[in-house]
């Protein structure tokens, strides 16, 4: 009897054990192809953009496309200088993140400090809502309402530009500066507060002094990834921005940026293996490293920051 | 307890977080310059009165009261007396240790900025620090992140962060709950210091602590509606060898909790 029982939990513990083994090992592979997937993806376009890329840069050398001042890839005379295209990208960008940034961080300061939970419980919504709208609406919200507003104070606006682009551009951001800055807000212990609080300091000096300081490194997070987000938009700038590879800080002008480029020429007849096509991967290339510094700096500012914290 | 001057005093006071009743009729008066004790089981309100004090319920949404709480002659929640003015004259000390995420100076700085302190800062810090008696112990290190200091040094910087914008009284929340023993002796012989240059009110739940630490002990308990009233007030001795009240002595000797 005893030899029994003793028998009968040894094999129902040893069945048992042998299918958890299983199906915990098969559990493993799948999550491990699963994250697989996206680092073969990225890897994947890493060599997709540096093999075809390196067909253009033998023609075209490397201090030929990063300094030339004139990008005119189907035009006679030919010239590749990518830096017009550069300063397009960051000009619209920059105007984009210094409208977005004040803003967006306001008002994650009113949601996350100020704001009754009625208030909060509407506005969040709207701003996921803002979030939400195809970039195609945004465009040409600049291209037929920002941009003739804009025409009435500013004559000199060009029907295609970098302003209106940008700054609907900033409108779009917004949402994700505010909801990432403001969750990194909420987080913020309540006690640091309450600490605050209790020295005599006012709501706006809670807010400013402890809060924003105390969740810095989430906050500087929102700004790059909303900027990133920015330099790799790509719809609104092509319809609103214009096609016009320029060499100028001037926001008044119809610039091109490097996104709209990949598009204009996706769009063309251009012939495949062209030199003119390889300028695609080129352009694609630099936007994926300059991309992929942002996020690094990124990455060392929050480090540097979490380590005063510790 | 006959004393004409009382810092703090509520009168028949009544809180409420929505419809619940957490204090019921609650007459206190606080001397100047002793360190008070207010004990009692969980739930009693003695941090809910604790927090009236310096206005920090203010910060619930739910909060209302109604009775009186003065300050000196000023009635603390009067329409025209400002919350924040009064936080710089009761400061307050919490549970856990809660140090910004700042460098040990500016930690104690912070308070002195805010309130517009136009004098030595390098000299009141110091100040605050010794008077914390953590000063020997950080001097080297001012400019390193107070997250780095054990807890029961971060709890003195709480209290050197409170005492340099030099308040008249300071409200303590279970200052040592969250302390290992050395910590929380440090805490109650830093308490014993300070008593005399500063009014001390400590919330506790360790009746020994009270005993060590408090000139005068208040025993609050819980009524059928689960509301907070206050059962006896008086000098500590008499609270814990002879008391007045059965319920404070069932209390003391461990006959509930």
């Amino acid at each position: 009897m005893l030899n029994n029982q003793a028998e009968f939990k040894n094999k129902t513990h040893m069945g048992l054990s042998k299918r958890r083994v299983i199906t915990g090992k098969i559990a493993e592979i799948v999550f491990f192809l699963c994250a697989v997937i996206s680092i073969i993806t990225t890897v994947g376009i890493v060599v997709s953009l540096l093999s075809q890329s390196l067909y253009f840069f033998f023609e075209v050398t490397l201090w030929e496309f990063l300094t030339g001042t004139r990008w005119a890839p189907i035009l006679k005379p030919q010239s590749f200088g990518v830096l017009p295209l550069v300063t397009g990208t960051l000009l619209v960008s920059g105007i984009a993140a210094l409208f977005a940034v004040p803003i967006g961080l306001a008002t994650a300061v009113f949601l996350s400090e100020y704001a009754p939970d009625r208030v909060r419980k509407i506005a969040k919504p709207f701003l996921e809502i803002l979030a939400g709208i195809p970039t195609v609406v945004y465009g040409y919200f600049a291209l037929t309402f920002v941009t003739p507003k804009l025409q009435i104070i500013l004559p000199d606006l060009i029907i295609f530009n970098a302003l209106s682009a940008g700054l609907v551009m900033g409108l779009m951001i917004i949402p994700m500066v505010s909801s990432l800055s403001e969750d990194a807000m909420v987080s913020v212990s309540r006690s640091l507060r309450e600490g605050a609080y209790a020295l005599g300091a006012t709501r706006s000096e809670v807010a400013w002094k402890v809060v924003v300081p105390a969740a810095l490194s989430g906050i500087v997070a929102s700004f790059i990834l909303a900027i990133s987000r920015a330099i790799g938009e790509t719809m609104l700038v092509t319809i609103a921005a214009g096609a016009t590879p320029r060499m100028s800080l001037d926001p008044l002008q119809s610039i091109q940026t490097m996104t709209a480029f990949i598009v204009q020429l996706s769009l063309g007849e251009t012939p495949h293996g062209s030199i003119e096509y390889n300028t695609i991967f080129a352009v694609g290339l630099l936007l994926f490293v300059m991309t992929l510094t942002m996020n690094l700096i990124g990455h060392l500012i929050v480090r540097k920051w979490q380590q005063v914290d510790k | 307890m006959v004393t004409d001057e009382y810092i703090l005093s509520s009168d028949n006071l009544n809180v409420y977080y929505g419809n619940f009743q957490a204090l019921a009729n609650v007459s206190i008066k606080i001397k100047p310059n002793i360190v008070t004790a207010l004990i009692g089981p969980s739930g009693c309100g003695k941090s809910t009165l604790l927090r009236c004090f310096n206005r920090m319920n203010d910060l619930i949404p739910i909060f209302s009261l109604d009775g009186s709480i003065k300050y000196k002659s000023q009635e603390l929640y009067d329409d025209t007396t400002d919350a924040t003015n009064i936080r710089s004259q009761i400061g307050m000390v919490f549970q856990k240790p809660n140090p910004f995420p700042k460098s040990i100076y500016d930690n104690v700085a912070f308070g002195l900025k805010i309130n517009g302190y136009t004098g030595n800062y390098d000299e009141a810090i110091e100040n605050s620090l010794r008077r914390a008696a953590l000063w020997e112990e950080v001097k080297d290190r001012l400019n390193k992140s107070a997250i780095g200091l054990s807890g029961g040094q971060q709890q003195r910087l709480c209290i050197a962060r409170a005492l340099a914008v030099n308040p008249e009284v300071l409200l303590m929340d279970e200052p040592a709950s969250a302390l290992d023993p050395i910590g929380t002796l440090a805490i109650e012989e830093l308490i014993r210091e300070l008593a005399g240059s500063v009014t001390i009110v400590i919330v506790t739940h360790n009746m020994q602590q009270a005993a060590r630490v408090s000139d005068e002990t208040a025993f609050l308990m819980v009524n059928d509606n689960r509301a907070g009233y206050l059962v006896e007030h008086d000098y500590t001795d008499k609270i814990f060898t002879n008391p007045s009240e059965e319920r404070t002595e069932a209390y003391i000797t461990g006959r509930f909790s």
